[in-house]
């Protein structure tokens, strides 16, 4: 068994099968580290699938993953917090969309909407702009986070023997007919023979099918750029306030997150061009829009210092629905079109694949559980290592700060590199750890930090 | 003392704040006369002076490993005056052996997390949680660059983007490979420390890049770079975009004329613009000046809270460490003064003084009966030539002062005090306005922020 696409989707998809001892899997990427495509770059909202199109694939995955990963969160130690969502009307067209919002919710499922007057939603988000008519909300939606999502996934599945590949780009796939048929995959780091092949490529997931002979989608990247905005910004904000989709396009929302920052954003952006899937760069346009449209939702947040600005390119199709389907006569099940919704949906669509896999013709033997694990906690409400006299005591490495901004100890960076799946460069030390990730955004502590990937064997560019 | 007394200053306030949850497993407890914390400049030459004078217990906490702040990785020369000019480790060396001669006692690698009480924090450090209650604080907390992304600079998310801070400590301190052609955003004087820095290295610096007119920095400073080193400076030119994926490959500029170009390069240094690390100010919840985002003090240096004072670069991002070392030493006596009135005694709210464009901020901001005299210091957002400033309160005019020379932006800019014993303490804000400047048209003088705030670009 071969995932290609070491994303959230793909991750999660790994970690379902290795529930199955009998199966020998292989997850492979083409990038250096897991979740470093879409997976990383996303508004870290956890959601409900309350506006989903009803009787979608989507609507239902969305719904049961989000149930899902709640639960999963918990025991592993990503950090989520269910702050609820506003839905914040600012004239009389969004006021009146509401009713059929909340119509929508509970044909999926979703019956917790409640609608707020302008008084309602004032009490309840303070720091709101003026204007507000009213509001949706929707007390089920989360944060999460999610990079300790996607490498809790990929860590228990390398745990329970994946065999995980990465900087191992998929070139070409060949097929092996009969009885003994097999996918032979020519990537960067060698030939992979395998029997059952799932595609969760992602952005390329188009590509990857058509190695396969398949055109049943295109995906056309939409960029969506992002600003983090540092933590005292954090107070002036309760719940993520989601915009109200109207005919003009959806707008941006404002969501607190997990690690304590606000994130604005994100911009809605359809790319074309060869290089449209490497298109993660940032625009003075979009920027400039941000900092406006996030201002206006609430305006103290122009007094912030920007931590961070990025870009995420979702796997948008041209279709409403995911683009997922099984070919049982090559073993092989396509998970195309997860845009926005992969990090809510994941649990759930991997139970779906294996079922798409098993009414394909696989028989995967008995299941055992998975080793359970847990990721370090970095949200903002955890008690962090360097306040802990116990753990210090035991090694006082944990008292030993080396990310000031964020109060990384340097036993959390060794943790780290000494992981099942360790960081390689900065960026996926910053994903495990928030080293960087702060203010100063490496000012302070990026020499050193490189200098403990260099010594770990990283590549400290 | 190092054990887990009580203190008045550890009362139930510990259970609910946030930073009160150091201990959880049992932190300890130490009583100690004043904490300083941050061993920069400021905050050394603070508790030698301190210490010096018979303070009592006075204690530095320094997260870092070694003391000294900014200038452990400034190896060049300038720092002390004259003929005793030396390096930046040698300059804080001195610092650091005079608050030791003194008999401070200084603790590296303890981070100070927040308040427990009035005048307790939080620290961590490898010997674990604790908490320091004092009889008064010094903030000496310094400041920071602005990196890249807080200058809202778009693009791509390339390897090879620095700091000054960061290229000084990757060359010096760790001996890293830092690239082969950089581009230096910024003109100020720490951007041709930069320039510096790069050609030790072995990096070609190829452009420095300005959004100004002229650089920001010292005549011999700026012809050095472009005559010497021919490093050519960009004026009027903006940083548009970072392209490249993985590593830096090209910084694209927009020139005054609106031309657009991209300068191939794999290092860039964001120079300048330094921010005040207010962090443990906020959590203590001083009030913060508008325009410095430093916390707000008087000419005492005290700032808004009883016994917490707060010196250097936090005051006012960023001056030479000899300003910051000077600052240290004046801080002394008010604090002295404070650890032998009686607690509680009544202070009068203090008058605020606030700034207008092009003006960006004024330190000190606040009036209050003062002990200790220290001139203002200003930084403006435009060149200003020769300008005339006024001093005014709820209409009055209290003083009007033709500087010296041009008000460079990025750079301090001197004003005298001789007016604060008009001011009426009972009265609304000080506001400083620029009425004009000599040859050339007089600068509009904006209205007046309502809120007092300035003109922070």
């Amino acid at each position: 068994m071969t995932v290609v696409g070491a994303g959230v989707v793909g991750s999660a998809v790994a970690r379902e099968l290795a529930r199955y001892p009998a199966l020998r899997t292989a997850l492979v990427d083409a990038r250096d580290d897991v979740g470093d495509g879409t997976s990383k770059a996303n508004t870290a909202i956890l959601h409900t699938g309350f506006d989903a199109v009803p009787g979608s694939l989507e609507s239902r995955l969305v719904r049961d993953g989000s149930r899902l990963l709640a639960a999963y969160a918990a025991d592993c130690g990503i950090p989520l917090e269910r702050v609820g969502a506003l839905l914040v009307a600012w004239d009389e067209e969004q006021l009146a969309a509401l009713p059929a919002l909340a119509a929508k919710a509970r044909r999926n499922g979703y019956d917790d909407t409640v609608l707020l007057d302008a008084a309602e939603v004032r009490a309840r988000e303070p720091r709101l702009g003026p204007g507000a008519l009213g509001a949706l909300a929707v007390p089920g939606e989360s944060v999460v986070c999610p990079w300790s999502t996607t490498l809790a996934y990929a860590t228990q599945a390398v745990r329970a023997g994946t065999d995980l590949h990465l900087n191992c780009r998929v070139a070409r796939v060949d097929q092996v007919t009969g009885a003994a048929g097999h996918h032979v995959l020519t990537t960067d780091r060698g030939t992979l023979r395998t029997r059952w092949l799932v595609n969760a490529a992602g952005l390329r997931a188009d590509e990857f099918d058509l190695l396969l002979g398949h055109r049943d989608f295109t995906v056309r990247p939409r960029r969506g750029q992002l600003l983090v905005l540092d933590t005292p910004a954090r107070d002036l904000v309760r719940h993520i306030l989601l915009p109200v989709p109207t005919a003009l396009g959806k707008g941006v929302l404002v969501t607190p997150t997990v690690h304590g920052n606000v994130l604005v954003g994100p911009t809605a952006e359809d790319l074309d061009g060869p290089d449209a899937k490497d298109d993660t760069a940032t625009t003075a346009e979009g920027l400039e829009g941000l900092r406006a449209q996030g201002a206006r939702i609430v305006p103290a947040l122009l007094g912030a210092e920007v931590t961070a600005a990025y870009a995420g390119l979702r796997a948008a199709t041209g279709h409403e629905d995911y683009r997922v389907r099984a070919h049982p006569a090559q073993r092989y099940v396509t998970l195309g079109g997860v845009r926005s919704t992969g990090l809510s949906a994941s649990l759930a669509l991997a139970a779906h694949t294996l079922d798409l896999l098993t009414g394909a013709g696989l028989d995967p033997g008995p299941s055992a559980a998975l080793p359970p694990i847990r990721v370090p906690d970095l949200g903002r409400t955890a008690e962090r290592p360097c306040v802990r006299a116990d753990l210090i005591a035991r090694d006082p490495a944990y008292g030993t700060l080396v990310c000031h901004c964020e109060r990384v100890s340097l036993g959390e960076i060794r943790d780290a590199l000494d992981s099942t799946v360790p960081p390689v460069t900065p960026d996926g030390l910053r994903r495990r750890t928030r080293a960087r990730g702060g203010r100063c955004q490496g000012s302070h502590c990026g020499a050193a930090v490189r200098d403990l990937l260099r010594r770990a064997g990283g590549t400290p560019t | 003392m190092n054990t887990s007394s009580t203190s008045t200053d550890t009362n139930d306030s510990t259970s609910d704040s946030p930073s009160g949850r150091s201990g959880g497993t049992g932190g300890t407890h130490r009583d100690v006369d004043v904490l300083v914390v941050g061993a920069g400049p400021a905050g050394l030459a603070a508790a030698a002076r301190l210490a010096a004078l018979g303070a009592g217990r006075v204690e530095i906490l320094e997260r870092e490993r070694e003391p000294g702040g900014v200038p452990r990785h400034c190896f060049h020369r300038g720092f002390g005056t004259g003929a005793e000019s030396v390096d930046g480790p040698a300059y804080v060396g001195r610092w650091t052996a005079a608050a030791e001669r003194a008999g401070v006692r200084l603790r590296t690698g303890v981070t100070a997390l927040g308040w427990t009480g009035p005048l307790t924090l939080a620290t961590t450090g490898p010997d674990g949680p604790a908490e320091v209650s004092a009889r008064a604080v010094v903030l000496a907390t310094g400041a920071r660059e602005r990196p890249r992304a807080a200058r809202l600079v778009p693009g791509t998310r390339p390897a090879g983007v620095f700091t000054t801070g960061e290229l000084q400590q990757s060359v010096y301190l760790y001996r890293q490979d830092v690239g082969r052609r950089a581009v230096v955003v910024g003109a100020e004087q720490v951007s041709y420390h930069a320039v510096d820095t790069l050609r030790r290295a072995g990096v070609a610096p190829v452009a420095m890049v300005t959004e100004y007119e002229r650089h920001q920095a010292s005549p011999a400073h700026a012809t050095a770079a472009r005559l010497r080193y021919g490093v050519p400076l960009l004026t009027r030119t903006t940083v548009t975009a970072l392209v490249g994926h993985g590593r830096l490959a090209g910084v694209r500029l927009r020139h005054s004329d609106g031309r657009t170009t991209t300068l191939a390069c794999d290092t860039a240094v964001f120079t300048g613009d330094f921010v005040p690390e207010h962090e443990l100010a906020r959590d203590g919840g001083l009030v913060l000046d508008p325009g410095t985002l430093g916390p707000a003090v008087d000419m005492s240096f005290r700032t808004t809270r009883d016994g917490v004072f707060a010196v250097g670069s936090l005051l006012h991002a960023a001056e030479p460490a000899g300003t910051a070392a000077r600052e240290g030493v004046l801080a002394a006596v008010p604090v002295l003064a404070h650890l032998a009135a009686v607690p509680g005694t009544h202070r009068a709210a203090p008058v605020p003084v606030r700034v207008d464009a092009p003006l960006r901020w004024i330190a000190p901001n606040l009036l209050a009966t003062a002990t200790a005299r220290q001139p203002f210091v200003l930084r403006t957002a435009r060149f200003l030539d020769r300008p005339v400033l006024q001093v005014a309160q709820d209409g009055r005019v209290l003083h009007h002062e033709r500087l010296r020379g041009t008000a460079v932006p990025n750079r301090t800019v001197g004003m005298s005090a001789a007016w604060v014993r008009d001011v009426d303490p009972d009265g609304g804000p000080v506001r400083i306005t620029v009425l004009g400047t000599t040859g050339g048209t007089p600068t509009p003088t904006e209205p007046p922020a309502a809120d007092g705030g300035t003109d922070t670009p």
